[in-house]
């Protein structure tokens, strides 16, 4: 229990504590202490039946004495003794000046104008840095391949197998189902409308080989690949190995960047050709057990109705797809500074971005296709 | 002698078929400095996690405080930790908090003292490891290395612990912030009675802080005394240590 108390003695004013003063015990003295008002001479301070005493106490008794004093930082005069009192009283004086105070945004009109602006400018810069990666990608990637031997092959084919082959089941089980669902409501609509369900193939067919087969793989990659592109590339770049490959002469860009783009731009088109497959056999499935149209006649109206360039139109995408994951991954990546939440930010931001560009870049395909009457 | 703060009896430490430690004993008192000296990999971190409860030991008895951690309830061991400070070998600050906010979690953690004065007190044990004023608002990746560790130390001081577990706390420093370092540490343990276990490899902090000094090695301690007596014991990896240049001007002087 700790207490203090206030009473005069020969004309001076004496400041006693009592008991254990330490970080547990002073948090209740804490208001009090603020109140006591300032006197032209310094208080005396009796530690007669004090007892503990830590840094924590001897700062607020320090702070009492500082501010009960008129002038300047008044010396330490006591009524009694106790071990800890001048060593620790000393350092928390020594240590009593308050750090610098963040300042709080200010919340005016101009600065409301200021952060527009920043951010403005902000985007810009990104854009501008975005488009000189995609550069600098581009031509290490393309010098590199006029010299194939000295390509890494190795991270390569690494990346080969972890952000493509190994996506393989995924892609190729959600594809199965969403190609179960279109038949499903193609089915719905097409007896509803047309009255007759084997148009279901058709839609299928296009729907799959043009757009789902892609854009199905190309989401599934900006989820895991992206994600994973950039914490591995981030936590290098937070654990300064990245300066290090700098520093012996190697070329980040050369060593991370383009053996990830040239791995994706190989696996990208496989996937979505698995994808295309999958789905199609999940609609060969529901069209079978459900709507009672045989593999066989499935196949052959797919031949028959779907034309193939359809399958191309929907492939052509994938490299583009590809160059999106794995250059916002990259890019994203050696945006990470030292800090956890930068990290967790561009991981955010990788996913989000390649996301968003890969449904706008389809988008754009769809118009350009459609004007070109493919 | 009162009882030992820590009391470490026959530990073994294993991790698959390596084994680090093997009946290994070591007591440490209250109120004095030990310093932990040893080879690279002999283990010096691991006992020190090991103390504090971050790894379980494959066998023998750890007892920090009188209490033996393997009995430890929940709550016990809360307590228990409440009690004592480890500040990591690259400071293990949170690095999305600023350097006030560091030392804050714990004062938030574990009193109900006024905001006002947390904060005050924070930054009290901000300038007590050293720290400019402007120093508070930063982050970790902000700070350079020497200037993280001393927010470290500031985190781990702002409870006042009893116990104070330092690992490598002067190591990347300059000497002249290094000697500060072991000044505040010296005066700390004299002032507050604290007890300090200090892993390091600087001679210098040695000599300046420790009472004794625990030499690990042949998985067990070979050595463990005041740093006087050290240059007597005759084992060709001590007499190396303090038989350089650099060791011989410590414990010469």
């Amino acid at each position: 229990m700790s207490l203090f108390s206030l009473y005069e003695r020969d004309g001076r004013t004496v400041f006693r504590v009592e008991g254990d003063w330490t970080i547990d015990t002073i948090g209740s003295m804490d208001s009090a202490l603020r109140k006591i008002e300032q006197t032209e001479q310094p208080f005396l301070l009796d530690v007669e039946d004090l007892q503990a005493l830590d840094t924590a106490g001897a700062f607020i008794i320090d702070r009492t004495l500082r501010q009960s004093c008129k002038y300047g930082d008044p010396k330490l005069e006591l009524i009694g003794d106790h071990p800890q009192i001048h060593a620790l009283m000393a350092l928390a004086r020594q240590s009593s000046a308050a750090c610098d105070v963040e300042p709080l945004a200010s919340q005016s009109i101009i600065d409301l104008l200021a952060r527009i602006g920043g951010g403005t400018l902000h985007l810009l810069d990104e854009g501008r840095k975005t488009l000189s990666f995609i550069g600098e990608t581009i031509v290490t990637s393309v010098r590199l391949l006029l010299q194939p031997h000295k390509l890494r092959w190795t991270p390569i084919v690494a990346v080969m197998e972890e952000a493509g082959l190994d996506a393989l089941p995924i892609v190729a089980f959600l594809s199965f189902f969403v190609g179960m669902v279109i038949a499903f409501i193609g089915a719905t609509i097409l007896q509803q409308t047309v009255g007759s369900t084997v148009f279901t193939v058709e839609l299928v067919g296009w729907a799959m080989l043009r757009e789902f087969g892609v854009v199905l793989t190309g989401i599934i990659l900006a989820g895991r690949t992206n994600s994973s592109f950039t914490a591995q590339i981030g936590s290098m770049k937070m654990r300064q190995e990245v300066d290090a490959m700098r520093t012996i002469g190697l070329d980040p860009i050369e060593v991370l960047v383009v053996p990830r783009v040239l791995a994706m731009l190989v696996m990208t088109p496989f996937l979505t050709f698995a994808a295309t497959l999958a789905g199609l056999f999940g609609g060969l499935v529901i069209s079978w057990v459900a709507l009672d149209i045989s593999p066989i006649l499935f196949i052959n109206r797919l031949r028959e109705f779907v034309p193939i360039q359809n399958f191309w139109v929907g492939i052509s995408k994938a490299p583009v797809f590809a160059l999106i994951v794995a250059i916002i991954a990259c890019r994203q990546g050696l945006r990470v500074k030292g800090d956890v939440q930068s990290l967790g930010r561009a991981t955010t931001a990788s996913v989000v971005h390649a996301l968003f560009l890969i449904i706008v870049a389809d988008a754009l395909f769809a118009m350009m296709y459609m004007e070109l009457g493919i | 002698m009162s009882e030992p703060i820590i009391s470490v009896r026959g530990l073994k430490t294993q991790f698959g078929t390596h084994v680090v430690h093997e009946h290994l004993d070591l007591d440490i008192r209250r109120g004095e400095t030990v310093g932990v000296i040893g080879p690279s990999g002999c283990g010096k971190s691991v006992l020190l996690s090991q103390i504090v409860g971050l790894l379980k030991p494959a066998a023998g008895e750890i007892t920090v405080f009188g209490q033996t951690l393997s009995q430890l309830s929940r709550a016990e061991r809360e307590a228990l930790e409440r009690r004592w400070a480890v500040m990591f070998q690259d400071g293990a600050l949170f690095s999305n908090l600023t350097v006030r906010e560091n030392v804050l979690v714990t004062l938030k953690e574990h009193t109900d003292l006024p905001q006002k004065l947390q904060i005050e007190l924070a930054d009290m044990k901000i300038r007590m490891s050293g720290l400019g004023g402007n120093a508070a608002n930063k982050r970790p990746s902000e700070l350079s290395g020497g200037m993280r560790k001393r927010a470290a130390l500031a985190r781990a001081l702002a409870l006042d612990p009893e116990l104070l577990f330092l690992d490598e706390p002067t190591a990347g420093l300059d000497p002249i912030t290094a000697g500060r370092f072991d000044g505040l540490v010296r005066e700390l343990s004299t002032s507050l009675g604290l007890t300090v276990f200090l892993v390091t490899h600087d001679l210098d902090t040695l000599k300046a802080t420790c009472d004794r000094i625990a030499v690990l090695g042949d998985k067990r301690v070979k050595f463990f005394g005041p740093l006087a007596e050290i240059a007597r014991i005759d084992d060709p990896w001590i007499e190396e240590y303090f038989g350089g240049p650099r060791g011989r001007a410590v414990v010469e002087t």
